[in-house]
């Protein structure tokens, strides 16, 4: 029986990495919204690897933390270790990553989320989209209760038709034999959107009791941890966990080679496309047959659990072999398994049926985000997420969709990238996505998307006014180092020569002694103290913006001459089969995509300069035709 | 692309072998004044004056060409942008060496039809006439491409990629050394990256070498004259260089080896080789002047086709009709004065009525008809090859000695202790460039090697 469950402004399908961020923002931004998912145990729940962050992947979580989003704070509350990476390269690199508390994670996102005001939590397997006339209009669940609102975002994940594969054994399952959702899939299609299917898979967990961590190495979080969220101010209480490092061993390399026969990777049971970004270990042997060993990490899922998630180790071998080539890895001879390693396939909306805005193309009011979208990782879906929530905020207020560009940040160059060029296995960010690498850093997430998310309503006056000092005081700061004359005083040279630099012949500016490769701020400090007072993080700021301004100039001056092609919009209601001179694979791959910006447009492959040239007088005559209608 | 400074060799060699290089956007004034030496800087001349100086390479302070340079400022111009036009007049080498210098000092070679597309977004050309300025962006840039793409097969091309891979293992390393910053794969060191790059440019400037010395042979389209012995090919040579360059009698087989000789056509420099009449023959030496002769049919860009009027198409001319007639041709059916033996119908069946040139060289006939066959071919663009193999030669010597720059920055920044990740962006610089003298410049072809390369995952 069908029924009217109730009316909201933005309802989110699905509370994973993608919906809880979506759905906050939703509600954050005054929208009454409802957040609709299979089983509230699962809330924000980690099915594969218990961490969050690394290379471009933390950049993101600063950046959802920059708009306003939660994935920093939460992960803040709930790490059992933090580590920087990178630490050794330049500062555009340095990375963050914590192992996360799985259980805890979950839990306090759900907490977060249902003290939330205008944001209800409600457990349901939607299976229907109502559509009229091309406009969404609501969900409807399995138990026939019709939910009704202004806009909607998927985020279903890895559910759509999951189909778990271990060895020979095949079934119907969401991750973590989870109930998939069949009918929602069915019902996408028959929407008229086109489907791809995509794999995925994770490791077999262990015992802790039963692992040999003598034969293994240490690997400890920081002493000294940074965290994600610029609000955070301290650590969760309790030590940090170590992980521990081990390799596999020729034993194990034989095991997988005489058992590949079983493997559904090669027996050809899998159609899905997995990405080269987490190769089950089977793959990994088969295509890098040279390499010895392979590293595996022993990563605790949380603080009040034994479970250990086995990093390297990801398999779809049948479970007799999982258990054998476990035991073959020194330190796991005697190691219990608790879960077995699968793979799992998905369905995946191909990501160019997509806005920019991540709402469908096909029906208005409708947005995705997250794994359904073809990506990978929490990080990624959770990014997607913020930005889909705050555009059906947005389109329910009747208010432009914010886009973010690909200099802005990580978000950007992700949501472009699926937007533009699609993606035909799951995507995972790397930092050399990213052209404009150096303006992207860790550091400055505040600096680039604080004023947005201040601006869209997600960050509050507190926080932006604590944001608004720090950047007067880097600013103030560097206008000194600028404007003091450092003398070749004696003091000073000692400094110098100490520091295994050149001495004084003049007195020179602070900024220029600062520039050079063998000082640090801290050298600085010691010849001419500021007056001004300096958190941590402002000196760290004033030291980076000094030490590479070269090559950040130079970054800005391309983007700014990028921009130009940015801000030139390609109207609406362009009909690409009109413009004759296009060549024919640019004229559908335009159809198509329908960029909303030549930039964008100049991003797809097969669209040539020449016809982006042909584009831009199209569009003038365009505009030049339109203003003489007008007038 | 939408408004940063563009050049290109706006005239082809003209009339008394004068070119005109265009430069146009912001910094055309800035950019041309960059490599100029005159009585006064450009930046400070008023618009629309014309000024006498010389072309320097800033890096060698050597003086390359004498020129004339016309300043047009904004909007007064052709597209409405800063306009500078430098005049030169010493033949294309000086020419393309001047463009080159403007390349190097950050201008962008322009692409085919640019001018006109910003003259026309800049209001400068009326909004009726889109169409043509599309068609005319579409038919050069189809035309810029297939001749791109002859180039890019070959040596050159093998080469370039060859250094390409080399650079893109590093790249993909210190790649993974970034994202990957856990993996057993150990850090690239900094003599390595050296190593790597030193190689890199040895290389480059041996490419570089080769390219100056083949831009001075080929200078010109190469033209052949080609036929049976004694219809007239040396007498056409003779009478389109004005002078007796070759020997010409009565008796066939007179001239055995190629004669070349630069002449101007209708302003179109051109590089005629005379060749020995292509015949069946025992006598040796002459055998080797054929085998020649078939040689310089196939390297040539236009072919002039010479037949006798007076006698019956012979085995010989059908054979060579035959390798003629998909290439760029003009049949040329001398000796008009005589009583006609041949039988037109099997050559205007062949080819269209504007490749056939009547003419007597003898009574001087025709030759008005030849020049107009060859510019028409010419502008038309059929036989444009050749000057754009030129241009985008200098666009492939700037391409190379970027690279070559960027490759010198990233040695120097390892000396400098430079972090790694920003030593890159100067690696994949140099990477970009080689890739935009052969067409590739897909980024993604970085994280596929990436991912070939190492063992990454969890
Ligand atoms: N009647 C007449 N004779 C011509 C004409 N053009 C050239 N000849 C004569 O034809 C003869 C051969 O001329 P060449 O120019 O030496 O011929 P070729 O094609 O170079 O001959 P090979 O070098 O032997 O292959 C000479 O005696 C010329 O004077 C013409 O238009 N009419
Ligand atoms: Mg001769």
């Amino acid at each position: 029986m069908q029924y009217d469950a109730g009316h909201y402004d933005v309802i989110v399908i699905g509370a994973g990495h993608a919906g809880c961020e979506a759905a906050l923002a939703a509600a954050r931004l005054g929208c009454k919204t409802l957040l609709i998912t299979i089983n509230l145990d699962m809330v924000a729940f980690m099915p594969c690897n218990p961490s969050i962050g690394g290379p471009a992947k933390g950049h993101v979580v600063r950046e959802i933390d920059a708009l306003g989003g939660e994935m920093g704070r939460n992960i803040d509350k709930t790490y059992i270790q933090m580590r920087m990476l990178n630490t050794g390269k330049g500062p555009a690199v340095h990375a963050l990553r914590a192992q996360a508390d799985k259980l805890m994670y979950s839990h306090q996102m759900k907490l977060t989320i249902e003290r939330t005001p205008n944001l209800t939590l409600r457990q349901g397997m939607v299976e229907k989209l109502i559509v009229e006339n091309g406009v969404c209009k609501g969900v409807e669940t399995k138990t026939g209760a019709q939910y009704f609102s202004k806009t909607v975002v998927l985020t279903t994940g890895t559910y759509l038709r999951g189909k778990i594969i271990i060895g020979e054994l095949q079934y119907e399952s969401g991750p973590n034999n989870q109930q998939p959702s069949v009918n929602l899939s069915h019902n996408l299609r028959e929407l008229g959107f086109e489907l791809v299917r995509f794999k995925t898979g994770t490791p077999p967990r262990v015992l802790k009791e039963s692992i040999d961590f003598s034969k293994m190495e240490i690997q400890p979080g920081d002493e000294q941890p940074k965290f994600f969220s610029y609000d955070t101010v301290e650590p969760p209480p309790g030590e940090q966990l170590p992980c521990w490092l081990t390799y596999t061993s020729s034993e194990t390399h034989e095991i997988i080679q005489s058992n590949l026969h079983r493997s559904p990777m090669f027996s050809g049971a899998i159609e899905g496309t997995g990405a080269r970004y987490c190769p089950s270990i089977e793959d990994k042997i088969v295509r890098f047959a040279d390499k010895p060993k392979h590293q595996i990490f022993l990563e605790p899922e949380g603080r009040y659990t034994s479970e250990y998630y086995v990093q390297g180790l990801s398999t779809s071998m049948p479970e007799d072999v999982q258990l054998k080539i476990l035991h073959s890895v020194p330190g796991l001879e005697r190691a219990q398994m608790m879960r077995t390693g699968y793979a799992i396939e998905y369905d995946v909306i191909v990501p160019t049926q997509l806005k920019p805005s991540l709402e469908t193309k096909l029906i208005e009011g409708l947005f995705t985000a997250g794994q359904l979208n073809g990506t990978s990782g929490y990080e990624e879906a959770g990014a997607q997420g913020i930005m889909a929530g705050i555009n059906a905020a947005r389109k329910v207020k009747g208010l432009e969709p914010v886009i973010l560009k690909r200099s802005d940040g990580y978000i950007g160059v992700l949501i472009d990238d699926l937007v533009t060029k699609g993606t035909n296995e799951p995507y995972r960010l790397l930092t050399s996505r990213a052209e404009y690498r150096l303006l992207l850093r860790h550091d400055n997430a505040d600096l680039r998307l604080t004023p947005i998310g201040y601006e869209i309503g997600l960050i509050p006056e507190e926080r932006y006014q604590r944001f608004l000092h720090k950047k007067r005081m880097v600013e103030q700061e560097l206008e000194r180092l600028r404007t003091t004359k450092v003398r070749p005083e004696p003091h000073v040279q000692e400094l110098l020569e100490q520091a295994g630099t050149v001495v004084l012949n003049n007195a020179v500016d602070a900024l220029s002694l600062l520039r050079r490769p063998e000082l640090t701020y801290e050298h600085i400090e010691r010849i001419c103290p500021s007056p001004y007072e300096l958190t941590a993080e402002m000196k760290e700021q004033v030291e980076i913006q000094v030490k590479y301004s070269g090559y950040i100039e130079k970054q800005l001056q391309q983007v700014e001459r990028l921009q130009k092609m940015e801000s030139k919009k390609i109207p609406d209601d362009i009909v690409y089969e009109e413009i004759h001179g296009l060549s024919t694979e640019a004229r559908q791959k335009l159809a198509k995509i329908r960029p909303l910006s030549i930039g964008q447009a100049s991003r797809i492959s097969g669209v040539s300069p020449a016809d982006i040239s042909i584009l831009l007088v199209y569009i003038e005559q365009y505009h030049k035709v339109l203003a003489a209608r007008g007038s | 692309m939408l408004a940063d400074t563009i050049a290109a060799i706006s005239t082809p060699l003209g009339e008394g072998g004068i070119a005109v290089i265009r430069v146009s956007g912001d910094e055309a004034v800035k950019r041309a004044d960059s490599i100029y030496v005159g009585k006064h800087s450009l930046e400070e001349v008023p618009s629309h004056t014309v000024h006498y100086g010389h072309i320097v390479d800033p890096r060698s302070g050597e003086r390359v060409e004498e020129v004339l340079v016309t300043v047009m400022r904004a909007p007064r111009s052709f597209t409405k942008e800063d306009v500078v036009e430098i005049s030169c007049h010493g033949g294309l080498i000086s020419v393309n060496k001047v463009l080159e210098l403007l390349l190097l000092s950050g201008v962008r070679l322009a692409e085919p039809g640019e001018f006109t597309k910003r003259a026309f977004l800049n209001g400068r050309i009326d909004l009726t006439q889109a169409e043509a300025v599309i068609d005319l962006i579409r038919s050069k840039s189809d035309r810029a491409f297939s001749i791109a793409l002859k180039q890019v097969e070959g040596r050159l091309s093998k080469k370039i990629r060859a250094m390409r891979q080399e650079l893109v293992e590093v790249l993909a390393h210190i790649e993974v050394n970034i994202d990957y910053p856990e993996h057993d794969v150990e850090e690239l060191t900094s003599a390595f990256i050296r190593d790597k790059s030193d190689a890199v440019i040895a290389q480059i400037d041996e490419l570089l070498g080769s390219a100056r010395q083949g831009k001075i042979l080929r200078e010109g389209i190469v033209t052949a004259i080609v036929g049976r012995p004694n219809v007239g090919k040396s007498s056409l040579l003779n009478e389109l260089a004005q002078e007796n360059r070759a020997i010409v009698t009565d008796i066939p087989g007179t001239t055995r080896d190629v004669i070349e000789e630069y002449v101007t056509v209708a302003g179109i420099p051109l590089k005629l080789l005379d060749t020995a009449g292509i015949r069946e023959t025992s006598d040796l030496v002459e055998q080797i002047g054929v085998e020649r002769s078939r040689m310089a049919l196939a390297e040539a860009d236009l072919i002039l086709f010479v037949l006798n009027y007076g006698e019956e198409l012979h085995d010989d001319d059908r054979q060579l009709l035959q390798q003629v007639k998909d290439r760029q041709t003009i049949v040329i059916v001398n000796k008009t004065d005589l009583p006609g033996k041949l039988d037109m119908s099997a050559i205007t069946e062949m080819f269209p009525e504007e490749r056939i040139v009547r003419m007597s060289i003898k009574e001087g006939k025709g030759m008005k008809e030849l020049e107009t066959a060859i510019s028409g071919l010419f502008f038309s663009g059929e036989v444009e090859s050749h000057d754009m193999t030129y241009i985008s030669n200098v666009r492939h010597i700037a391409l190379l000695e970027k690279a070559k720059q960027f490759l010198q920055d990233a040695i120097a920044s390892v000396d400098a202790g430079i972090p790694i990740d920003i030593m890159q962006i100067d690696v994949r610089n140099a990477w970009e460039q080689l890739g935009e003298i052969i067409g590739d410049s897909a980024p993604d072809s970085l994280i596929d090697q990436i991912f070939s390369q190492f063992c990454l995952g969890k």
